[in-house]
């Protein structure tokens, strides 16, 4: 049996900002070093985008523009958007996972920071998005997609998609909070971001649907997502749908973070 | 410091339940609290206010002579918490979980993985160190649970039933692990269904029903508040029943209480009641089949108590057999 000795030092009440951040790091680290042991967690990651950039392009590349090659063009930024708007939800399952298995409690009951459970779910999150998104642009890369915009468009699209995804990230912490059980929020998944990706510009163009439909489609915070990230990629006007996705973001992170927060220090 | 947990007419309401209702709680430094009580008495939402997860509606709390609501960080830092769930990362391997909390606890890696590979090989984990959480059996699992909560060093533990769900044998290895933990100088405050489990580790022990502490004391004094032993006694020859009865009745002074197998009790206050018993038997021609003193169980304690008898009880071990 391991010696055990009573603790006489009284340590700082409040953490540093240092060690809160290296908290942070390590319950990131402990994120990542998952999906060494859990294949499921790298399929999610990996194949699933993978699939779907496969699926899409050669199922409907033929039928939506004439060849599967013009339809990898158009479509990539809707799919890696799709793909990066379903992965934040990852978040609220893995909180969630975290809460119902008693991980939480343990993690709170340590002198650490109080934000570093989060914050380093949602950081190893980003990265995790990172990875996938770099992977689908490497092998639509290798299929023959073209960046019209340059490195620089492709970097752009990137930290867009992360901005983004961030901003979204406290609607999952939100979920991940107030969910009865991971299988719920994994419902949720479907139940809400499969309609709200589809009816956008992600994959066809808006002028083909309803006028009904079309109205949504304008409106839409995907539609906006997408037309930037597809200017970025592909080249061309940038400005309106660059700002448009950004507010929309600005103000899902308004309205969410709080709430996040509020359910947070509700637990902790 | 006299009293490493020292905790005041706790209160915690939820919604219009009220989970706790004044809960006083001491444990002297260096021992053994349990915490007694059926499902939904109360335990965990104590426990939680003194891990600091909680915090109380009314009342007060230091741990190790802080206050966990003040000084919840120091507390934090003083304590290792198991809960009823063993709260290990399943996706890592049992070292990294262990690295994990070293890391979060200010250890340079290094110094976390020593104390990872000391605290695997404490609790007979080295061979499954490099194995997914996910893949231990339950009883690994809650060992690689109180590992986790060691490595701090804490010197107050809080183990929430700890053995709940655990076949007999992983049970009595955990609870050599707490006396080992004991004995180097920690204090434990264990909650608990199991009266075995209070009876064999705590110093002291709380009973809590209903979001009140009940009663408390040594579990000699729990059980000598019910009285002290117990004759049974059962008739050789069925038909002889009535005259074995009379003659219990006639020495104890009271009516014997007839069990459905037969088996007839009555409370012995003090040594000469079996020897009387045995005499008068013989003087009689009457024939025992079974003879026993007994002393009272805590499951005895807790029924006279809370009025309830708890779902998971063990037979009690202290039963004396007498042949005759």
């Amino acid at each position: 049996m391991a010696t055990v000795t009573l603790r006489a030092q009284a340590p700082a009440r409040r953490v540093g900002l240092l060690a809160g951040l290296e908290h942070t790091a390590t319950l990131a680290w402990r994120n990542l070093v998952q999906i060494k042991h859990n294949p499921m967690e790298l399929m999610d990651l990996s194949i699933q985008p993978v699939m779907f950039l496969l699926l899409f392009t050669y199922v409907f590349g033929g039928q939506m523009s004439g060849s599967t090659h013009a339809y990898l063009q158009f479509a990539l930024a809707g799919i890696i958007v799709q793909n990066g708007l379903f992965a934040t939800l990852n978040t609220a399952v893995g909180l969630n996972n975290d809460i119902q298995k008693g991980v939480f409690d343990r993690l709170r009951s340590l002198p650490i920071a109080r934000s570093a459970p989060l914050a380093g779910r949602v950081a190893a999150d980003l990265l995790k998005q990172v990875w996938s998104m770099a992977l689908m642009l490497g092998l639509g890369l290798a299929l023959g997609f073209r960046p019209g915009a340059g490195v620089l468009g492709v970097l752009g699209a990137t930290l867009l998609m992360v901005v983004f995804a961030l901003a979204m990230s406290w609607l999952s912490v939100l979920i991940g909070m107030l969910a009865s059980s991971p299988e719920k929020v994994q419902m949720m998944a479907f139940v809400v971001m499969f309609p709200l990706t589809f009816s956008s510009s992600a994959f066809v163009s808006p002028a083909t649907m309803p006028g009904w439909m079309q109205a949504w489609v304008k409106v839409n915070p995907v539609t906006a997502l997408v037309d930037a990230m597809r200017a970025l990629l592909n080249g061309g006007p940038l400005a309106a749908s660059l700002t448009h996705s950004l507010l929309w973001a600005a103000a899902l992170a308004a309205v969410f973070f709080p709430l996040a927060l509020r359910a947070y220090q509700g637990r902790a | 410091m006299e009293f490493a947990i020292r905790a005041e007419g706790l209160v915690k309401t939820f919604g219009t339940t009220r989970a706790l209702d004044g809960v006083d709680l001491v444990a002297r430094t260096g021992t053994v609290l349990g915490v007694l009580g059926p499902n939904g008495a109360g335990k965990t939402t104590a426990v939680r206010i003194l891990a600091t997860l909680l915090r109380p509606d009314g009342g007060r709390a230091q741990v190790g002579g802080l206050d966990v609501v003040r000084d919840a960080g120091a507390v934090r830092a003083a304590i290792g918490l198991t809960g009823q769930y063993a709260a290990v990362d399943e996706m890592l391997t049992g070292t990294e979980n262990l690295v994990m909390i070293g890391r979060l606890l200010g250890l340079p890696r290094p110094a976390a993985k020593a104390r990872a590979a000391e605290l695997l090989a404490g609790f007979s984990l080295t061979d499954a160190g490099g194995r997914a959480a996910g893949t231990y059996s339950g009883g690994m699992r809650r060992r690689l649970d109180l590992a986790a909560s060691l490595v701090g060093r804490p010197g107050v533990l809080f183990l929430d039933e700890p053995t709940t769900g655990l076949d007999p044998h992983s049970r009595g290895e955990l609870w050599d692990v707490v006396r080992g933990l004991v004995a180097d100088g920690v204090t434990v405050l264990l909650t608990t269904q199991y009266l075995e489990e209070a009876d064999q580790l705590a110093d002291e022990i709380a009973v809590i029903d209903h979001g009140r502490v009940i009663a408390g004391g040594t579990p000699d004094q729990l059980k000598a508040q019910v009285g002290g032993q117990t004759l049974e006694l059962r008739p050789a020859r069925p038909a002889e029943l009535p005259q074995v009865r009379a003659v219990l009745a006639a020495v104890s002074g009271r009516e014997p209480e007839l069990s459905p197998t037969g088996l007839l009790s009555v409370p012995a206050r003090d040594d000469s009641v079996m020897p009387a018993v045995v005499a008068r038997l013989t003087d009689a021609g009457l024939v025992a089949g079974e003879l026993a003193l007994r002393g009272s169980s805590l499951d005895e304690v807790f029924l006279t108590l809370t009025g309830h008898r708890e779902p998971a009880t063990d037979e009690p071990n202290d039963t004396m057999k007498v042949g005759v």
